[in-house]
């Protein structure tokens, strides 16, 4: 696993592979480890933070918990979509639950951990940061995102 | 911690931990009482325990240190040996080692490399030469050294909780521990019942169906007892915090070579834990300075006529729905002329300003950055880092310090604080949309302006005139960064708010209610936004922010000049909570658009005099002033121009009068024409830049403008008239380049 983040999760992984809870933001298919998935909720609604950093979208509630929302889109410097109905995945850091906020969900997939490249040096620089590498699938790229870069606020 | 301890260590660690500051505190009332035998006994089983336990851990040094304390405890408590100051020092010494054992294998896991052998050498000493044993308890019934402490306890009143010699034991039976992590998830999700509670609330209220209305009322008691259950789990008593003081006060005491004794009242006192922890400091340096500078030598305390031994005294209390906290000692008081001629040193006050101050306000100087009374710096204190710290401490709960000082008998600092910080009475008001809470610790009233009349502009800084007093006005959205609202300024709902020492008017679009909030803390990435104290969930479930109200003030700069500026209303009377002098300021215009003040004091009357009246007398101009012959100066002729701007007739009006402010200066009664009349402003006894011309005694920043103090007796001494333009006056305080 070239670069690839360890965790305590792989032993959950099944036949040696990593799974990855996976979702869409822009054209862009993005996968975190599933242990660090705490849940996935639709429709949470956020109250804004004035002066916080843009990429903040807001505080939310989530059973009690005031959770930070933080819009991949923005953090990837891709224009908004207003008219997307964003689904969080609540991702748990140090600093707490945060909510990733993604344009779609994929499924849980289980990547060959020898597809597995660090990423390309020609990706933006906004996105290099946040991105600790990719699987090759047999169709497409699976970019594996480094949770607590973009869980930063 | 770092490192992965074992759960056996980490729990012998924590009780340990608790059972050196009981042994603390039973080793100083020991030394008070040698024949307390259950205290005695009480100390020995604590020890007894330790050495237990880290026998069984494998811990040979703390063993070795902890037994060497054992064999001598055995001895006193055998009545083998009197208890001297020597043998308490030794035990002291001895928990201080355990203690720094303990920690080494809190952080590095094993007790480390540190030399015991001459500690234990001397606590094997003490034993040894054995003077006249005392006749003491006369209780033969204790077998010697080795004897089951179970035994011993047993015939007596035990100590609260009672010490099983075992390994792992001691924690009493109805007790256990709780991380406080949980805690604080059991208040997030009680609190989420609540919500649930208040919705299923709204749906029965419609209903008629009786079981489940009933359902849901069970369900509202319920949940309401939970929520008082598990805010009372966070509490505890502030003796926990007390615990260590008798130690700290004995070590003290004898490094000063003063008497002195510690009486503690209302331990029980519960209080949440987080702000048990936010005062530790504070209380601990108030004790400290109670002792160290409080209480006389055992000499002067009997010169004085009151017993040699001095005491200092906490007193804890509950008072609508806040804690008092009171620390008290009975020495000379603080000596408030002491006090000032300090401060006037250290350059934190004016000498003049200092003087006119009350005595209250002197003592108050204490809470200024940078001030120490100790003549000498010793390691106790006089580093001039300290009470403005407590202050700060206190304040940043929402808590406040104020002292009072009986000259000859001793001074009492109170502090009132909070009882929890985590549920808190706040103002919820609404600014673009979104809901924001304000504490209402910080909330002095409410203000609504119609149609936007009350607001003035001063240089471009909205404000309002609020029963005299200037009030500055801070628009929450331009703080905010929030778009301006599309109505023009319709009526205007101000949140008068104190930061510290100063006022301010919070403009927000509406004021909703008062609601009792769950603060809850912003992520670290959110607290670099400043004017964010925490967050909050609503009733209907969604997140609402809570106002840094000295942030907010910071970021509109209300507040830059803390200690300069001053509050723009009395601070209700009594214990000003800002604290420092504060002085009344006649603040007027002079022709070149600058500022000038004189002392409120000074001033007699206000006048508005047509320009007929003015006589000439000699060179004077005067004026026939109920019944006198009032000379009056020009003050924008008397003093020397500084930018050499034109300036327009002073003091002319175009209606052909003059604005006279009557002074009475050095028995004499002046009249001074000025331009215009600002206002009165209170200003607080902050730094004062030296005067930058003559006639001018200072400068000072009022309301955000630099405001030149006149020199009213310079003038009188000078008699100007028209023909003297320019004043031969000596400059107090040095002239600037």
């Amino acid at each position: 696993m070239t670069g690839a983040v360890e965790h305590e999760g792989g032993e959950l992984a099944t036949g040696g592979g990593r799974q990855l809870c996976t979702f869409h933001v822009g054209d862009a298919w993005f996968g975190v480890e599933v242990t660090r998935v705490q849940e996935v909720v639709r429709a949470l609604q956020t109250t804004p933070v004035p002066l916080a950093p843009a990429v903040v979208s807001g505080l939310a509630n989530l059973r009690g918990q005031i959770v930070t929302a933080i819009d991949l889109r923005r953090r990837l410097e891709l224009p908004d979509d207003l008219g997307r109905a964003a689904t969080s995945v609540v991702v748990r850091t140090a600093d707490g639950a945060v909510s990733l906020l993604v344009d779609d969900m994929g499924d849980v997939v289980e990547a060959d951990p020898d597809a597995f490249e660090p990423p390309p040096e020609t990706m933006v620089a906004a996105a290099r940061s946040l991105i600790t590498g990719a699987y090759k699938l047999t169709d497409r790229l699976l970019l594996v995102l480094d949770v607590d870069a973009a869980a930063a606020s | 911690m770092t490192g992965e301890l074992d759960d056996v260590v980490r729990e012998f660690l924590l009780e340990s931990y608790e059972n050196l500051d009981r042994l603390d505190r039973d080793l100083v009332v020991l030394e008070s009482d040698p024949a307390s035998r259950q205290t005695l006994a009480s100390v020995f089983r604590t020890i007894h325990t330790i050495k237990g336990t880290c026998g069984f851990l494998g811990f040979s040094r703390l063993e070795a240190v902890a037994h060497s304390g054992e064999s001598l405890l055995a001895r006193l408590r055998d009545g083998k040996l009197a208890l001297t100051p020597e043998i308490t020092t030794g035990l002291l010494a001895m928990v201080d080692a355990v203690r720094e054992l303990l920690g080494h294998i809190e952080e590095h896991d094993d007790e480390g490399t540190g030399d015991y052998t001459a500690l234990i050498g001397t606590l094997r000493g003490l034993q040894e030469p054995a003077p006249a044993p005392v006749p003491g308890p006369a209780d033969p019934a204790t077998p010697a050294a080795e004897v089951d402490p179970e035994a011993d306890q047993a015939g007596q009143e035990a100590v609260p909780s009672g010490r099983e010699e075992s390994r792992g034991g001691g924690v009493s039976d109805s007790t256990i521990r709780v991380d406080v992590a949980l805690l604080d998830r059991l208040m997030d999700l009680v609190g989420e019942l609540v919500l649930a509670r208040n919705q299923l609330l709204r749906l029965t209220s419609a209903e008629q169906a009786t079981t489940l209305a009933a359902a849901s009322q069970r369900l509202n008691l319920v949940t309401t007892e939970l929520q008082e259950g598990i805010m009372k789990a966070r509490m505890q008593p502030i003796g926990n915090l007390w615990g260590k003081l008798p130690r700290i006060v004995r070590d003290l005491a004898l490094a000063c070579g003063k008497q002195v004794t510690i009486g503690m009242d209302g331990g029980e006192t519960e209080l949440d834990k987080t702000v048990v922890e936010a005062i530790r400091d504070p209380l601990t340096h108030l004790v400290r300075n109670a002792v160290d500078h409080g209480i006389e030598a055992p000499a002067a305390r009997l010169a004085a006529g009151k017993p040699a031994e001095g005491r200092v005294g906490l007193r804890a209390w509950h008072e609508g729905g806040q804690v008092n906290l009171e620390i008290s000692d009975d020495g000379s008081g603080i000596d408030v002329e002491r006090v000032r001629r300090r401060a006037v040193d250290h350059g934190l006050v004016g000498r003049e300003v200092a003087e006119r101050m009350s005595e209250r306000d002197a003592v108050d100087l204490i809470f200024l950055p940078g001030f120490s009374t100790a003549d000498q710096v010793t390691n106790v204190s006089g580093r001039g880092v300290g009470m403005d710290v407590v202050r700060t401490n206190v304040e940043r709960i929402g808590g406040r310090v104020d002292v009072r000082v009986l000259p000859g008998a001793g001074t009492t600092f109170r502090i009132e604080i909070p009882l929890t910080l985590a549920i808190i009475p706040a103002l919820v008001v609404a600014c673009a949309g979104h809901r924001y809470a304000i504490p209402q610790a910080s909330l002095v009233e409410l203000v609504r302006l119609e149609d936007g009349a009350g607001v003035e502009t001063v240089h471009g800084a909205p404000v309002h005139r609020l029963r005299g007093r200037l009030l500055p006005l801070v628009h929450l959205r331009q703080q905010l960064g929030l778009p301006e609202p599309d109505a023009g300024p319709g009526s205007m709902d101000v949140v008068v708010l104190q930061a510290g020492d100063r006022r301010f008017g919070l403009v927000v679009d509406r004021v909703d209610d008062t609601e009792e909030i769950v603060v809850k803390p912003l992520s670290s990435g959110l607290k670099g936004v400043g004017v964010l104290a925490g967050a909050t969930i609503m009733g209907d479930g969604t997140v609402a922010l809570i106002l840094d109200v000295v942030g907010v003030a910071q970021r509109a700069g209300v507040v830059q000049e803390a200690h300069e500026r001053p509050s723009s209303e009395p601070a209700a009377g009594t214990a000003a909570p800002g604290g420092g002098q504060r002085r009344d300021l006649l603040v007027f215009q002079t022709p070149d658009d600058g500022r000038m003040a004189v002392p409120l004091p000074m001033v007699d009357r206000l006048e508005e005099l047509p320009v007929a009246a003015v006589e000439l007398a000699g060179q004077e101009e005067v004026v026939q002033y109920r019944g006198d012959i009032l000379p009056l100066v020009r003050v924008s002729a008397t003093l020397p121009e500084r930018r050499g701007r034109p300036r327009h007739d002073g003091g002319q009006r175009p209606e052909g009068t003059i604005q006279v402010v009557v002074c009475t200066a050095e028995g004499r009664k002046v009249g001074l024409v000025v331009d215009r009349i600002v206002d009165i402003v209170e200003e607080h006894a902050g730094e004062q830049a030296p005067g930058s011309r003559p006639g001018s005694s200072g400068c000072i920043v009022l309301d955000g403008r630099v405001t030149e103090l006149l020199d009213v007796e310079a003038l009188l001494r000078g008699q100007p008239g028209p023909a003297a333009p320019a004043l031969p006056v000596p400059v107090e305080e040095g002239v600037h380049p």
